[in-house]
Parts: C-alpha cells; sequence; structure tokens
C-alpha cells in the first residue's frame, strides 16, 4: 500500500500569530532547510491537504474558520500546532477575545512550543505527524474505509 | 500491426512517462533554486495517496467529468499515435479541455470558476496557432495525415520553423508553465488558491493528473512531427530535441513570473501571426 506520508501536502493557517511562526515556516521552504525533499508541498487548498499546520492561538473570528478549514480536509488528516501560542494560548491566553489553544477547537496530533518555534522544531514536529498519519491511514484502511 | 503497437505502448506508458517527466522537472526547479528537491519518483506516491485518501466530492458530476477529459485526452493520443488525421487529433485534444472547463465550473468555488474561466481565455489563446500547425504540415507534406507526415523525405521543421517556435511558445500555456500558469500552477501558492482544481481532491484529482501526463505525452509527440522523416535516426534526433525543448519550459517556468491575462492573450496572438502566419505564407506562396 503507498503511504500517505511519502506525499504530505501542508496548509498552513494564521489563526492569530503575530507572524513570527509564520515567517519561520516560511523559512521550512528555503533553500537551507527545503521540506520538499520529504515531498512535503505547502499547498493552500484544504481539498487537497494531509497535514493542517495553524500558528497563533485561536479567537473568536478565526474559531469557525479553523473549524471549516478542519472539516473541508479529507481523512487521514493531521493538525500540528506551531508556537506556544497554538499550543496553549501563550502570553495571550488571558485576553478576553482568546479562547486558547488550538486543542479547544479541533483536535490537535501534534505540539510545537517555542516562541518563534524554529525551522528545525518545526520539521521535526511535521515529520512526527507522518508517522501519526500512517497509523492513521492504517486505522482508515482496517475500518475498510 | 507496429501502428498497433505503438497505441498500446503510449496508452500503457505514457502516464508512467510523464509522471517520471514531472518529476525530473521537479528535480531540476529544485536544483535551479540550489534546493535538493524530492525524489524522483515523487509523482507516484502523490498518486497513490489521492487515490487512498477520503472521497470528498463536491458534486455528483466532476468525477465524471473529469473521466471524459481522461477519455478524450486518451482518444486523441491514440489516434496521433496510429497515425491517422493530425487537425482531428487536434480538435479531439480541444473538446478534452472542453470536459475539465465543465468541471472546474461544474462547483461553485468561485477559485475554480475563475480557472475555469481564464482556462477558456488559454484555450482562446493557443487554439489559432494549433490549427495553423495542422495548415503548416498539409502545406509541407501534403497530408494531414500523421502516418504520411512521418514518410516525409526531409523534416517538416525544415519548411516550418516559425510554427515550431509558435508552437514551443504556446506549450507553455499546455504545460501549465510560468509565466502562462494562469488557470492552475503546479507551484503552491497563487492569488485564487488552487485555480481549476480548488475543489477536486483524492481520485478525482488524481485523474485529472493523469490525464495531464498523458496530454503531456501527446504535446510532445506533436513536438516529435516536426522532426521525424523517413530516416530511422530522425526518431532517436526528434526524442532529443523532446528532451531539450522540455528542459526549456521548465527554465523558462522558473526564471519568468506569471503575467496578466492580457498580456497573455496578445503576445499569443502576436506570435501567432507574426511567426506562425509569416511562416503560412511563405508556404503558400512557395509550395
Amino acid at each position: 500500500m503507498n503511504k500517505v506520508s511519502k506525499s504530505p501536502w501542508l496548509l498552513h493557517y494564521d489563526a492569530s500569530s503575530c507572524n513570527g511562526c509564520d515567517i519561520e515556516v516560511l523559512d521550512c521552504l528555503t533553500p537551507k532547510y527545503d521540506i520538499e525533499r520529504f515531498g512535503i508541498i505547502n499547498t493552500g487548498d484544504p481539498f487537497q491537504a494531509d497535514i493542517l499546520l495553524i500558528t497563533g492561538g485561536v479567537n473568536s473570528q478565526t474559531e469557525s474558520v479553523v473549524k471549516q478549514i478542519y472539516s473541508q480536509m479529507p481523512e487521514p488528516k493531521v493538525v500540528v500546532a506551531v508556537g506556544i501560542c497554538a499550543c496553549t494560548g501563550g502570553v495571550f491566553k488571558e485576553c478576553y477575545n482568546i479562547k486558547g489553544g488550538i486543542d479547544t477547537v479541533i483536535p490537535v496530533d501534534v505540539y510545537v512550543p517555542g516562541c518563534a518555534a524554529r525551522p528545525e522544531a518545526i520539521i521535526d514536529g511535521v515529520v512526527k505527524a507522518l508517522s501519526i498519519l500512517d497509523a492513521k491511514q492504517a486505522a482508515m484502511s482496517k475500518d475498510g474505509r | 500491426m507496429v501502428k498497433i503497437v505503438f497505441v498500446l505502448a503510449y496508452l500503457i506508458l505514457a502516464p508512467f512517462l510523464g509522471a517520471l517527466l514531472d518529476g525530473v522537472d521537479r528535480i531540476i526547479s529544485a536544483r535551479m533554486q540550489r534546493r535538493k528537491g524530492p525524489s524522483l519518483l515523487q509523482p507516484f506516491y502523490d498518486l497513490g495517496k489521492l487515490f487512498s485518501k477520503e472521497m470528498i466530492a463536491v458534486n455528483n458530476v466532476q468525477l465524471l467529468l473529469n473521466l471524459s477529459y481522461l477519455v478524450i485526452l486518451m482518444i486523441a493520443g491514440c489516434m496521433l499515435f496510429y497515425g491517422a488525421d493530425l487537425l482531428m487529433v487536434l480538435f479531439i485534444l480541444s473538446t478534452a479541455d472542453m470536459f475539465l472547463i465543465m468541471a472546474a465550473s461544474s462547483d461553485s468555488s468561485p477559485y475554480a470558476n475563475m480557472g475555469a474561466s481564464r482556462e477558456m481565455l488559454q484555450m482562446m489563446a493557443y487554439e489559432p496557432l494549433t490549427l495553423l500547425i495542422a495548415v503548416g504540415f498539409y502545406l509541407t507534406t501534403g497530408s494531414f495525415q500523421v502516418s504520411d507526415i512521418i514518410r516525409a523525405d526531409t523534416s517538416a521543421v525544415l519548411w516550418m520553423p516559425g510554427l515550431l517556435v509558435g508552437f514551443m511558445f504556446t506549450a507553455a500555456i499546455k504545460f501549465r508553465k510560468s509565466p502562462f500558469d494562469l488557470s492552475t500552477s503546479h507551484h503552491a501558492h497563487q492569488e485564487m488558491v488552487k485555480g481549476l482544481t480548488t475543489e477536486m481532491s483524492g481520485t478525482t484529482l488524481a485523474i485529472m493528473n493523469i490525464a495531464e501526463y498523458y496530454e503531456m505525452i501527446l504535446l510532445l509527440g506533436i513536438f516529435c512531427l516536426f522532426f521525424i522523416n523517413s530516416t530511422w535516426w530522425s526518431w532517436i534526433a526528434a526524442i532529443l530535441i523532446c528532451a531539450v525543448i522540455f528542459f526549456m519550459e521548465t527554465l523558462w517556468d522558473n526564471i519568468s513570473a506569471r503575467v496578466k491575462w492580457k498580456t497573455l492573450l496578445y503576445s499569443c496572438w502576436v506570435v501567432t501571426l507574426v511567426a506562425g502566419g509569416v511562416n503560412i505564407l511563405i508556404l503558400m506562396l512557395d509550395k
């Protein structure tokens, strides 16, 4: 069987990030880190994505968007929360408009802490997500879906 | 008998060859950007993954329309490799594209609809030259039949260099290469998500990709027609030149930015008129 981890397509969404983590995510695409060597494509389309990579905590405006993007992605899929804000809410945790980390809205598989998360840490997190992706695919085919 | 072998070889090998070429293209692009790039077999991994994904269909008809795109492209390719009428091949090729446009406009996504209208615009840009090429081959060799064209004493390119240049220019649209990748792009981000393929996922997208591989080989086959004559070595030369042309498309893709639709339309028509039209005029006067 062809493994989904051989060709993981990635969708990046900025829930309420200060853009620090977003720039580090884009760093992963540069010649120095080049995540395309894993077959990863940074796609903009939830219909074609396997990994949802979210930066920043969820606020009342992005909550519905996060939910919608997640629901538009076909199974198997994984969610990677990048940066401490996406993990727990970070320094904005107590703000009146912040709901908290991404896991307050959708299930998160991998947490990548850091402020901002370093490209090496993001790549490690994504590679860890790949094994979870494979496990989910195996479970899916076991169910006969 | 040989013709049947050619058709079978096209049907079986074209998607593999197309995917390999796509893999080569991605590695060369990566090297041009000083990256390592994915493995050569990456397009196969992508296809395998797409087929294994959950089926999210926005409607019932999109998969059917994409399948029609694939099947009609296969018919066009088979006719070319069988040695049938070139004019018919080109007409069927445009019919196939209409099914892709219908597939994209069958869903409600504004991005897909914009992609569909841009695809139609691209058709308007390259279609005149495509027809001129068929006329050029007729004036040069006296026949629309591919089997007659490849039996000519001299390569057709000697009589129609202008048309070759024009075809190289418009092939960038067909290969979906920058600066002409308006409707959808192989590259990640663009101003309208994924254009044509925005609402295609899993199997539907995989079928569209396979169809593109068939189309790629079909177009390279038409490029070969320019060079093949009755000698055996012209076949080898044609394949080598095709490789060069494909490399140039990749280079073009990496060094240019996407143009606006008006620039696309006007530049294609100017090239068609100047390179193609003058070439046809000379052929008509001389032959």
